[in-house]
């Protein structure tokens, strides 16, 4: 394990995109073949199953160290990383080994089928041989969420180096419902063909957002334009008989939408959709919280089947007759998907998402102003001789999204971050007023720059009025303009509204909190947009 | 409990104490004895103030008069500038009113000390900010044993352990050989009191030159005065000339890092050195190339042993994580209480000189 701890000790020790790639190609380059198929397999989001729960693993580690649960526990939101907590706290290793992440991934899988004293035991061994950093490693493996400063793209890109291969056709490969234990990683790499594995997507190709007018990207007769639903962003996939759902988190959500089985009898065999998935009113898309119900469920319940039924708007064909339509102009998948899906029925649950006509930019901005009657957050701006590339690229794809809501609000109680955030106050709650009282109505966490939060946070600490553990209430005094996309009502909230990515925009130091807004205007924005 | 009593013009709010006669209070103003009528790094202005090192968050400006260590003044003299300053001896003993008091090592930073405060056989001890192990430059921490202990607790969690100091030595210079040897400069960022002069004497300056911005220069020249022993340092002036010093190491105070200052020197490495760089989100935070873990405050071991050592039955917690740590010492045996104070030693400068 000293070789993956060295390799996360470099990439941690550097903000700087070439390095990290270096030292993973480097890794890639060196590492055991078992060992490189789980550093692939870790860094594109699969992990072996979890052995222990993290509760056990709080116990078991409170114990070696001496001291009780709680101050574990109290420690854990200020270090903001639990596997790292633990490997701080824990005594120094008695003894050293160097024995490969395989082998500790091997170690961990076994645990399953032990008795709990036994995998106490074992999990204890394991720390006392491990270094802190090593250690830190071997705890993420069994808390899950493997992020540590390398993306799937930055790996993918490594792993391109380190073996010659085209990083896009390599992205691809990677893509899929394969694991460590159903794979090898020269069957990984070398395969000849790709759709060997038939569930397996393209990687998602995703759009910037656009920061300049539109006049910018040119001729309007060179775009397209289509809303930008506020759904969930999928790949459907239809080969040999059977039909698999990924999202863009290349999460495989096939039996989280079982309408989509239909689809067998609606459309021909080799074919690959991309689309927005979103709960369907039968003209339009229901309110987001209404798909946000569909998204928790595993197995879903027929009254919700019923009343949240989705539906795919499909905006690109990626595969026709099994053959990749990726490098073909945008113009020629279009006109290729709405060839086959104007034929089905009303009730299938695909459909062409609209494309939306204009002439001049104005015109289409005139469209924009009118996306929230649609459902639709904003545009989606897409060049019509654009092949489909493989992630964030700049160019060919753009958001073009609706000035967000805003209201403006009291900071009522502050709670320290997570992580990078550790240390800061950086999740704060909102109020608005309700005659002479402040109603709480959002959190929000983002929008403030690093400076922004350290001022906050000096605030706060000699503001502080009550704690109730690490929620701390501050004196009201703040106002911030909060930023949101959208609003609905919510009878779980005290205030009777919620907001969708609500984030401080704005720093009010100009506005005395007797002007912050009030439950009524909220109630106003609800009735206008909700 | 609270009570209010008054002194002199004003009611000043007492709570947090023990016992029927306290020693030291805890006001608004900052740490005070009425037996001596005087206050221990007190925040607001008041006539005499008992200072326990010059960092801004202890030694403020504005007090009618101040008492320190021969140690300590010269570096607040520098700081606060013309100041009525008496000092005293570390181990002296001074009267002031009906109190005894007497300045010891602290180990914090050259200079520092904790302040024993002995009224009618009861004896008090304010720390102000202190670590335990020695760092080869600072008067090394002595244990006082007392009745009552007033304990900072910056890292007053078990996650914060501090490796020796010679280990980070090596990785420090380590560093450095390595960028001197890639052609670039490594720029320190280290609080210009105390932190700054500790990492120069944990410097190897074989490896090369070392450059110091005019905060951590000015500091240099007061302690050498003194008789501290520094390394040779280059003071970095304006017509300074980066290329005239390949392989060079630079001390600045954090907030010249990725600053205009700090890019005159080219291709370089950046590093932090503080407490706090225990906590990789904190690390990644700051975004500089390396996190060198290193306090001159007590770990959780050492708070431990410096408590222990004082033999106090009665501790108050400040200056940090101080409910989770009171609540600990609670369960440990000992009376502990949290005092609430209005500087924390949280702000940012104090931070960054953790």
């Amino acid at each position: 394990m000293k070789d993956f701890a060295a390799l996360f000790t470099t990439v941690d020790q550097t903000t700087k995109t070439s390095l990290k790639t270096k030292a993973l190609a480097a890794f890639f380059n060196t590492a055991s073949d078992d060992d490189k198929l789980w550093t692939i397999a870790l860094f594109s989001g699969r992990r072996p199953k979890r052995a222990v729960t993290t509760t056990q693993l709080r116990e078991w580690a409170a114990e070696v160290s001496g001291i009780p649960l709680w101050l574990l526990e109290e420690s854990y939101p200020i270090v903001g990383d639990l596997a790292e907590t633990i490997a701080l706290t824990l005594p120094p290793p008695s003894r050293e080994s160097d024995l490969p992440l395989t082998h500790w991934i091997t170690e961990l899988k076994s645990l399953a089928a032990l008795d709990i004293e036994v995998r106490k035991a074992r999990i204890l061994d394991a720390w006392d041989q491990l270094d802190p950093t090593e250690r830190f490693l071997f705890n993420k493996l069994i808390t899950g969420g493997f992020r540590i400063g390398v993306s799937q793209k930055l790996m993918t890109r490594a792993l391109a180096q380190a073996t010659q291969q085209d990083e896009a056709s390599l992205a691809h490969r990677l893509m899929g419902g394969w694991t460590p234990e159903t794979t090898t990683f020269h069957d990984l790499m070398e395969a000849e063909d790709v759709e060997a594995d038939e569930s397996r997507p393209y990687p998602f190709y995703l759009a910037y957002q656009l920061e300049d007018r539109p006049a910018a990207l040119g001729s309007p007769e060179d775009w397209q334009a289509e809303w930008k639903w506020d759904g969930i962003r999928g790949q459907v996939i239809l080969r040999n008989g059977t039909h698999h759902v990924w999202s863009r988190g290349e999460e495989l959500m096939t039996d989280r939408f079982p309408e989509f089985a239909r689809l067998i009898d609606f459309l021909p065999d080799g074919i690959v959709l991309d689309g927005e998935i979103v709960a369907w009113d039968g003209a339009q898309p229901f309110p987001f919280n209404t798909l946000q119900a569909r998204i928790g469920r595993k197995t879903v319940p027929k009254k919700l089947l019923k009343d949240a039924p989705v539906i795919l708007l499909a905006y690109d064909l990626l595969e026709h007759d099994g053959e990749d339509l990726r490098n073909l102009p945008l113009k020629e998948r279009r006109s290729r998907m709405d060839a086959v899906l104007e034929t089905l029925s009303a009730d299938a649950p695909v459909k062409a998402a609209p494309p939306l006509p204009f002439d001049t930019w104005d015109t289409l901005a005139k469209t924009r102003a009118t996306a929230r009657d649609h459902r639709a957050e904003g545009l989606m701006l897409k060049r019509k001789d654009s092949p489909y590339l493989s992630g964030r690229k700049k160019g060919d794809w753009w958001k073009w999204k609706l000035d967000p809501l805003t209201v403006d609000a009291v900071m009522i109680y502050a709670q320290q971050g997570h992580g990078r955030r550790a240390n800061l106050f950086t999740d704060f709650t909102f109020a608005v007023w309700d005659g002479n009282d402040l109603v709480p109505f959002t959190k929000a966490y983002s929008g403030l720059t690093d400076d922004e939060f350290r001022k906050i946070t000096a605030w706060v600490r000699k503001n502080t009025q009550q704690r109730f553990g690490p929620v701390r209430q501050v004196t009201p005094h703040h106002v911030f303009e909060i930023a949101f996309e959208g609003i609905h009502a919510s009878p779980r909230h005290k205030s009777g509204i919620a907001l969708r990515f609500p984030r401080m925009s704005r720093w009010r130091h100009d506005k005395p909190l007797e002007e912050a807004n009030t439950l009524d205007d909220l109630r106003e924005i609800l009735h206008s947009y909700g | 409990m609270i009570t209010q009593h008054p002194t002199g013009d004003m009611t000043v709010l007492t709570y947090l104490c023990f016992m029927p006669n306290c020693v030291l209070t805890f006001t608004d103003r900052g740490i005070y004895c009425p037996a001596g009528d005087f206050y221990v790094d007190p925040w607001r202005p008041v006539d005499r103030a008992l200072i326990t090192h010059g960092h801004a968050d202890h030694a403020r400006p504005g007090h009618r008069r101040y008492l320190c260590t021969d140690a300590c003044a010269p570096v607040m003299q520098h700081r606060l500038g013309n100041i009525s300053v008496e000092t005293v001896k570390f181990g002296e003993t001074r009267r002031l009113g009906d109190a005894s008091v007497s300045f010891h090592p602290a180990g914090h930073l050259p200079g520092s000390a904790q302040i024993r405060v002995e009224v009618a056989g009861e004896v008090w001890v304010a720390s102000g900010d202190y670590k335990v192990v020695p760092d080869g430059i600072s008067e090394p921490f002595e244990p006082v044993r007392c009745h009552s202990f007033i304990t900072e607790c910056t890292f007053g969690l078990p996650v914060f352990k501090w490796d020796d100091q010679s280990d980070v030595a090596r990785d420090l210079n380590a560093w450095w050989g390595k960028n001197a040897r890639e052609g670039k400069a490594s720029i320190l960022g280290a609080y210009s009191l105390g932190k700054a002069q500790r990492l120069l004497s944990m410097l190897d300056p074989e490896i090369g030159p070392i450059l110091t911005h005019g905060a951590v220069e000015n500091t240099n020249d007061v302690l050498r005065q003194q008789g501290y022993h520094l390394p040779d340092t280059i003071h970095v002036t304006p017509d300074l000339k980066a290329k005239d010093h390949p392989g060079a190491l630079v001390i600045a105070p954090p907030s010249a890092l990725g600053s205009q200052w700090g890019r005159r020197f080219g291709p370089s490495s950046t590093a932090f050195a503080s407490g706090w760089m225990r906590l990789r989100g904190v690390r990644r935070r700051r975004a500089a190339d390396r996190g060198f873990v290193i306090s001159d405050h007590a770990d959780w071991d050492g708070l431990m042993q410096a408590i222990r050592e004082t033999n106090a039955e009665n501790i108050y917690a400040t200056h940090g994580y101080t409910d989770i740590f009171a609540r600990w010492l609670n369960s440990q045996g000992y009376n502990a209480e949290v005092v609430p104070t209005e500087f924390g030693g949280e702000d940012d400068e104090a931070a960054d000189a953790a």
